[in-house]
């Protein structure tokens, strides 16, 4: 390009150096430098950030050296231990499990849906908010009527039926059943934005020149509401961790040889756990709490990142 | 006008039929036979193998549809396996307590929401608007089942100034008694699901208030001398009011899903809880009922929202 340039031109190559460095100074900051300022601005973000980061990877580096069908077996000597003792850090449970190693090996499981939930689910709510807002007309309006039919289903009831008809799940047959159900959120987020972006000029350049539906589609608009993905599927990985500990509560979600935070707030619907032995419950609820609200605040900076009247921290 | 309502009735239909096929087949998919639970343990199997060719259950699936849907007409859900009534009578007593919960969950949303929103909205950018939101992000954020859970700990167990099972207490007589009882069942699950639910109808009230004050009818009410509470109460409240009055039909489907978690943590016997009893004891006729009543009545409730919506504001109307 350079060299093409100069034959053409008669500016030297110092000044094109110089311009080009002007151009770059002048030019719209990237998209990550954006978000590393908003996080430098603003502390409580930063913090909710590396414990959202530290946490995540103490649980899944932990729960590999945790033994987890040891840790699973009915210990009698440790019947109801009290917390904070040297054996026993968060107590035990009823069978005399270890309360912290369950904590550990369950949020690694709950994370691990919540993640791959969100991965599934936000990609085929992207493409189907991509597709359906992109192509007008009956395309559009047939991908309209699924979504209000899905919108329609009781999500919850449906997911527990589909769970007790497959004889055996694990933890990825069950990540794939939440996904058919939430994908929703995102795509109508995502057809709003491309039917607003399908109007605009470089669009209309695009198809004249002749580029590929697909192209335009995942090469052209998609990188334009990148920021907008990157919100959406913070929120929604915040959300999902909900989804998966509720049905484990409810115990239709992960079956119970298998700790998940879910099972372990559900040692609460026993009247003698809740009240005597709270550390057997009490534990995982105050951590799904502090999980969801640091990750939707990370969330929230994000969006303000990516709207630029909301900003601020400053670039330079 | 009519148009519109028209074709969201036409679209609704083929979407009751193919939700109607779907859970029939699923139910049909479930694990267990019906017969499981009503003969005892030494019947002999070819008598349970005639019960089933007499019920036609080794018709094929679309007969089998086909007699339950016309079965459906006559108001006949069949019966249920557990608890050995029909299904109709058997979710009618549910559904009371349920809708009683959902209403009254809904009417205290509105009773804390309303004031919120026109605070905030009021206030814009100051520190009463920042704590509202702050607020309403926080309690839209957590899970709802956690929220039940640590609610019925405290204020149930530790503190114990709620009940914590059941919709009415055992030995209440009289209708004044009965009724107070009632409400006192019901009263922390709504004052949760209330205080934890506001998220949408404060967010709508606050922008549609910031946006109000700065349109014509405000100036000249303004202009006219008229004191800015009456602005607030008078002239934007009021026509905010309708639009906030159409998330009444998407709210009510938020708390009927809801209803799963809150009637398993405070054993309220509604049709959440049933649902919840009837997996376990693979009661078909009773799955498959409730979840198609789930599925008609958020439909219904989308379509009032839509409907509300789409006379206060004609542009979302279809041409």
């Amino acid at each position: 390009m350079a060299e093409n340039f100069e034959q053409h031109s008669d500016i030297s190559a110092a000044d094109l150096a110089r311009l080009t460095q002007e151009a770059q100074a002048e030019a719209t900051p990237s998209t990550a430098k954006i978000i590393w300022s908003e996080f430098k601005a603003d502390k409580p973000a930063m913090a909710a950030l590396i414990i959202i980061v530290s946490f995540i990877l103490f649980v899944m580096i932990g729960a590999l050296f945790i033994n987890t069908p040891k840790m699973m077996e009915t210990n009698i000597m440790g019947y109801f231990n009290q917390p904070f003792t040297a054996d026993y850090w968060l107590g035990a449970d009823s069978a005399g499990r270890s309360v912290a190693k369950q904590l550990i090996v369950g949020s690694r499981n709950s994370i691990g849906i919540a993640i791959g939930l969100t991965v599934i689910s936000s990609t085929f709510g992207i493409c189907w908010g991509l597709i359906s807002g992109y192509f007008n007309g009956y395309i559009d309006w047939g991908m309209q009527r699924i979504y209000d039919f899905m919108m329609m289903l009781p999500m919850t009831m449906m997911i527990i039926v589909l769970v007790t008809i497959i004889p055996h799940y694990n933890s990825v047959t069950l990540t794939f059943i939440f996904s058919i159900f939430y994908w929703e959120g995102t795509s109508r987020l995502i057809r709003s934005r491309t039917l607003a972006e399908s109007e605009k000029d470089y669009v209309a350049a695009s198809k004249a020149s002749g580029t590929s539906h697909w192209k335009i589609i995942f090469r052209e608009i998609m990188p334009n509401i990148s920021s907008l993905i990157i919100v959406d599927c913070t929120l929604s990985f915040a959300e999902n961790i909900g989804v998966e500990t509720g049905l484990s509560y409810l115990g239709f979600g992960l079956p119970s040889q298998t700790p998940s935070l879910g099972t372990m707030i559900a040692n609460a619907n026993d009247p003698n756990n809740i009240t005597q032995y709270w550390w057997t419950w009490l534990p995982a609820a105050l951590e799904i709490i502090v999980l969801c609200l640091s990750i939707s605040y990370v969330g929230q900076v994000l969006r303000r990142a990516a709207d630029a009247s909301q900003r601020q921290g400053s670039i330079n | 006008m009519w148009k519109t309502i028209l074709r969201r009735f036409l679209i609704m239909i083929p979407e009751v039929i193919i939700l109607s096929i779907l859970v029939f087949l699923l139910a049909k998919a479930m694990p267990g036979d019906p017969f499981t639970g009503s003969i005892n343990p030494k019947a002999d199997p070819a008598q349970i193998h005639h019960l089933m060719k007499i019920n036609g259950l080794y018709d094929p699936w679309y007969q089998q549809y086909w007699n339950w849907v016309v079965h459906l007409f006559h108001g006949n859900l069949g019966n249920s396996y557990q608890y050995q009534e029909p299904v109709t009578r058997l979710i009618g007593g549910r559904a009371a307590n349920t809708l009683w919960l959902a209403l009254f969950t809904m009417i205290l949303t509105y009773v804390f929401a309303l004031p919120m929103g026109v605070y905030a909205g009021r206030h814009e950018g100051k520190l009463p608007d920042t704590v509202i939101r702050v607020y309403t992000y926080v309690t839209y954020c957590i899970p709802f089942f956690v929220i039940l859970v640590i609610g019925i700990w405290i204020f149930g167990y530790v503190l114990g100034w709620f009940p914590t099972t059941g919709s009415i207490s055992s030995d209440a007589t009289g209708w004044l008694h009965t009724l107070g009882s009632r409400f006192y069942h019901i009263l922390l699950p709504g004052l949760l699901g209330a205080l934890f639910g506001t998220v949408n109808i404060v967010q709508y009230l606050r922008s549609e208030v910031i946006d109000s004050k700065h349109s014509d009818y405000v100036r000249t009410a303004r202009s006219k001398g008229v004191p800015s509470k009456d602005i607030y109460r008078h002239h934007i409240f009021r026509n905010s009011l309708l639009p906030i009055a159409a998330f009444a039909g998407y709210s009510i489907t938020g708390l009927l899903n809801g209803s799963i978690f809150t009637e398993t943590v405070f054993s309220y016997p509604g049709m959440g809880l049933l649902f919840v009893n009837s997996i376990s004891y693979r009661d078909y006729t009773v799955i498959t009922a409730l979840v198609l009543i789930y599925g008609i009545l958020n439909l219904i409730g989308t379509l009032l929202s839509d409907i509300i919506l789409s006379i206060v504001d004609p542009r979302i109307r279809i041409q």
